[in-house]
């Protein structure tokens, strides 16, 4: 594989040392507040909590401004929570809204040019440069992935394909012919991608000119992240970003591979408990929350982003100065809790991995008998793991429900079920089917 | 003196055998012999056809996950006793059987065994020594 770049896109704003950070923070925060106090909804929050924006004197002084959440966005639906008149928003995106209305943002000319800004600098992270072709198989449309990489691929001079999503042959034939260099998709999708390659007659590890991947849109784990370097001979990177603040370019790693650096200069990042909205000390586990303080269209001020994560601010080697934050470890809100345990699908996608030959395609299948609620993990099967003797895949079957006990601490019953009977999406892999609920 | 077998993983659902049947039929490949282990939940379908890796392309391509083992075909007197003669054979040369199953030859009349054995060379070594006929594998293909 030919080395990767180790560029910084920005060092202004990567590698300032804190003090120097804090005080860019600390004036953009207090600019923000000030734009946001014409926002009626921050204007109501604020003094039902008995705070005004002349109380915000320090960075720690964030903690006595109330959070803010999706229902905010959702009971201001559409437009409620700009900052700015529609005169001034050049742009709409709006979260996927699985459930009731969906969430919308906006963007001024400004904001774009941020953005783009932001996603060039974790893509070039990632080893990205102008010499690339970069092949982008997020959906393109009200969604804000496809988008941001798009600009941020462009901004640093790379070729970009703007594939958009489905049609898996399709993009394997594109990906070939084109020469694409770097992938953006799902971490699920880049699997299928592998997958559909073998079952042509071609080996993924040689079949592209792939170098990276720059994967995101849903949580995945270390494992996952082996899976699909060795399977596409490509490095795997991550990066996090949700609509409502800005869509992809808040954090990315670097090839360090040790964290997600957080663009510090354009967002706050706290962890809090989620269960009392308590701020932790550095380093402990708990909801991230984040204040957007440079955004004009619609600068969201402590949004709970109910993703589960750690920061570490200890120096990275690639000498960005910038904050890191691990893989988000599931979400506060969809953390499956079957008899009292607290359960992470990630957890349980980890147990899979360990066991040689095992594909991540699993889906979990939660039920409730009677008041017991029972956990079903349904594992496809592929060549690695069936047995023509009876006794040698019940001991396999066996084997990996007493795993999944002791790393869970909780029974699972392995269901196994034939390749390709788990749906998968042509973006996220639905691994959750929760039949409790109503 | 080894005879090609394929087998496959099916979910214990409707359909799913016709499925596998219908998938060779459809391609002109003939089943000789077939035999179904199953749990509530999955069953393995093993079976013995007249082109074995045709076979196991085609499914494959239909999303099956297949693979292929060697057992070995026995041909035993269709008479009371028949089976019993060679597994005693088999019990005394301390020989482990995975598992087996079995079908009636149609122009011979005999019956014939497959078995699946832990070590596949050693259960031929003994089975010969003692002479007891194994159909070798185009014989059961071209049945």
């Amino acid at each position: 594989m030919s080395q990767l770049s180790h560029k910084i896109w920005d060092p202004l704003h990567e590698c300032l040392n804190r003090s120097d950070l804090e005080r860019l923070q600390l004036e953009r925060l207090r600019t923000t507040l000030d734009r946001v106090a014409n926002v009626p909804c921050y204007q109501e929050k604020f003094q039902q909590a008995g705070v005004s924006v002349n109380d915000i004197h320090t960075l720690d002084d964030l903690a006595k401004l109330p959070f803010t959440t999706k229902e905010d966005l959702r009971l201001n639906y559409p437009y409620g929570m700009f900052a700015v008149p529609m005169r001034d928003v050049v742009r709409i995106h709006s979260s996927s809204g699985t459930t009731g209305k969906p969430t919308v943002v906006g963007y001024t000319r400004k904001d774009l040019d941020d953005w783009s800004g932001l996603v060039a600098r974790f893509m070039t992270a990632a080893g990205v440069v102008a010499d690339d072709i970069v092949h982008i198989a997020f959906g393109y449309g009200l969604f804000t992935g496809a988008f941001g990489l798009h600009y941020g691929a462009e901004l640093i001079g790379s070729a970009v394909i703007p594939m958009s999503g489905g049609n898996t042959e399709r993009q394997i034939m594109i990906l070939k012919d084109y020469g694409a260099t770097a992938l953006v998709c799902t971490p699920s999708y880049a699997l299928t991608l592998a997958d559909r390659i073998e079952r042509m007659g071609h080996d993924p590890r040689t079949y592209l000119s792939l170098k990276v991947g720059l994967f995101g849109g849903e949580p995945w784990s270390e494992g996952l992240r082996r899976e699909i370097e060795e399977r596409l001979n490509i490095i795997a990177t991550d990066n996090y970003g949700l609509s409502e603040i800005v869509g992809p370019g808040v954090a990315g790693e670097c090839l360090c591979k040790n964290g997600m650096h957080i663009f510090e200069d354009h967002f706050l990042p706290e962890i809090i408990n989620p269960e009392t909205g308590e701020v932790l000390p550095p380093g402990e586990k708990g909801e991230l929350v984040l204040t957007n303080i440079v955004q004009e269209a619609i600068p969201l001020i402590r949004y709970r982003t109910r993703d589960i994560t750690r920061l570490h601010y200890d120096q990275c080697e690639c000498g960005r100065t910038l904050v890191r934050m691990d893989k988000t470890m599931g979400r506060s809100d969809d953390m499956l809790i079957i008899k009292g345990v607290n359960v992470f699908p990630t957890q349980i996608e980890e147990v899979l991995f360990q066991v040689e030959g095992c594909e991540p395609h699993y889906q979990l299948v939660i039920e409730r008998e009677g008041t017991l609620d029972t956990l079903e993990v349904q594992v496809e099967v592929n060549e690695n793991i069936f047995f023509d003797e009876m006794r040698k895949q019940r001991a396999f079957v066996e084997s990996l429900e007493k795993r999944l006990a002791t790393n869970i601490g909780l029974h699972a019953k392995v269901k196994l079920v034939e390749p390709s009977a788990i749906t998968r999406h042509e973006g996220k892999a639905n691994r959750i089917i929760d039949r409790r609920k109503g | 003196m080894k005879v090609q077998q394929i087998s496959i993983f099916i979910e214990n659902k409707s359909g799913r055998l016709a499925e596998v049947a219908r998938v060779l039929g459809e391609k002109g490949v003939n089943i000789r012999a077939l035999s179904l282990a199953d749990t509530s939940d999955f069953g393995i379908l093993r079976l013995i056809v007249d082109n074995t890796d045709v076979a196991k392309d085609i499914l494959k391509a239909s999303g099956f996950t297949v693979s292929k083992t060697e057992v070995v075909a026995v041909e035993v007197p269709d008479q009371p006793g028949g089976l019993s003669s060679i597994l005693g054979v088999l019990d005394e040369a301390k020989v482990n059987v995975e598992y087996m199953y079995a079908f009636v030859e149609r122009n011979a009349g005999n019956a014939v065994i497959i078995f699946r054995f832990d070590e596949t060379d050693d259960a031929i070594k003994v089975l010969q020594q003692k002479g007891i006929s194994i159909l070798p594998g185009d014989h059961i293909y071209g049945l």
